[in-house]
């Protein structure tokens, strides 16, 4: 049960992390990119790691991905005004 | 052509290198070496529930201070490349959108409860999983909701830096009372252990921690508040 668990969680997160490199919109592949650590930290949980899978969700899949979402924001903000 | 096949050589040599690795690997039946002596030794020595928490703090407590520094550095970083002076805050005032009631309401109500989940993470740190990074993640998220409620929500900075100052301080001097009155650097032992699994015990582990959760949490509500500028 544990190892189905493990292999459909990492394929979860492979498809994610290719889904983060091809999407061709930048938001849905941040969110992708997200997606990855998010089921990472399922993942650390099941491998008995609660301290990692905790630092993992709030850094990884939370923080990260609003830092990135807020330097895509002000970077496309800066070159709409640059022309 | 050349730099195409330069590469699949690469690939060819990594998988190589990879395909023998996995080859003998074979689970780990018993902790090797100085893993073991934490693992045996951890819980007498320190007094920590948490074993995690005791080789983190303690045992690789010069490790943890790097990465404290580490992220004070790229807290600084974001801040120098980001902070605005004050006279450019005003310009850009009305493309800021309110939040809708429910999110604004929800914030109100939920921050609270989220800091002081924080607060017990870093609190609970030798206790259960958990400790200062988690701490103050959990709390910097927090601030990210009232950002998102409020957009013109302002931090006090002179509040965050002084906490921040404080705790980085006083962590330093924690470790230094550890090498003077106990054992080595960042050594835990010289405030009592305590009764073993109790909030009051492994000796300066929920001090530390607590620390820890306090710079983390206010770096990154800094960072959030620097990256956030205009755009959110």
């Amino acid at each position: 049960m544990e190892n189905i668990l493990t292999a459909l969680l990492s394929l979860i997160i492979l498809i994610a992390a290719l889904a983060a490199i091809y999407l061709r919109n930048m938001i849905s592949a941040i969110l992708a990119a997200g997606l990855v650590s998010l089921f990472a930290s399922i993942l650390y949980l099941l491998m008995a790691a609660p301290d990692v899978a905790m630092t993992e969700a709030a850094i990884g899949a939370g923080l990260s991905t609003v830092i990135f979402l807020l330097a895509f924001r002000k970077t496309r903000d800066e070159e709409v005004e640059n022309g | 052509m050349v730099r195409k096949s330069i590469a699949l050589a690469l690939m060819t040599g990594l998988a190589f290198i990879l395909a023998s690795i996995l080859g003998d690997w074979s689970p780990m039946e018993r902790l090797s070496g100085v893993a073991y002596d934490y693992v045996a030794h951890g819980a007498s020595d320190l007094g920590a529930m948490n074993l995690v928490t005791a080789i983190v703090v303690t045992y690789r407590g010069l490790d943890t201070l790097g990465e404290v520094t580490v992220l004070f550095l790229a807290a600084s970083g974001v801040a120098v490349l980001l902070r605005r002076a004050d006279g450019e805050q005003q310009e850009k005032t009305q493309s800021k959108r309110a939040a809708s009631e429910i999110v604004t309401t929800g914030a109100s109500l939920l921050s609270p409860f989220i800091v002081m989940f924080g607060a017990y993470i870093f609190l609970n740190g030798h206790l259960s999983p958990g400790g200062g990074f988690q701490g103050g993640a959990v709390i910097a998220s927090a601030v990210l909701l009232l950002f998102l409620a409020h957009p013109d929500y302002k931090l006090r900075h002179d509040v965050l830096n002084i906490i921040e100052s404080f705790s980085g301080f006083t962590y330093v001097l924690v470790g230094l009372l550890g090498l003077f009155l106990a054992g080595g650097f960042l050594d835990n032992r010289f405030l009592p252990l305590g009764a073993y699994g109790t909030i009051l015990s492994a000796g300066s582990i929920p001090l530390i921690y607590t620390l820890i959760g306090l710079k983390v949490g206010t770096e990154l509500a800094g960072i959030l508040e620097n990256m956030k500028g205009r755009a959110l």
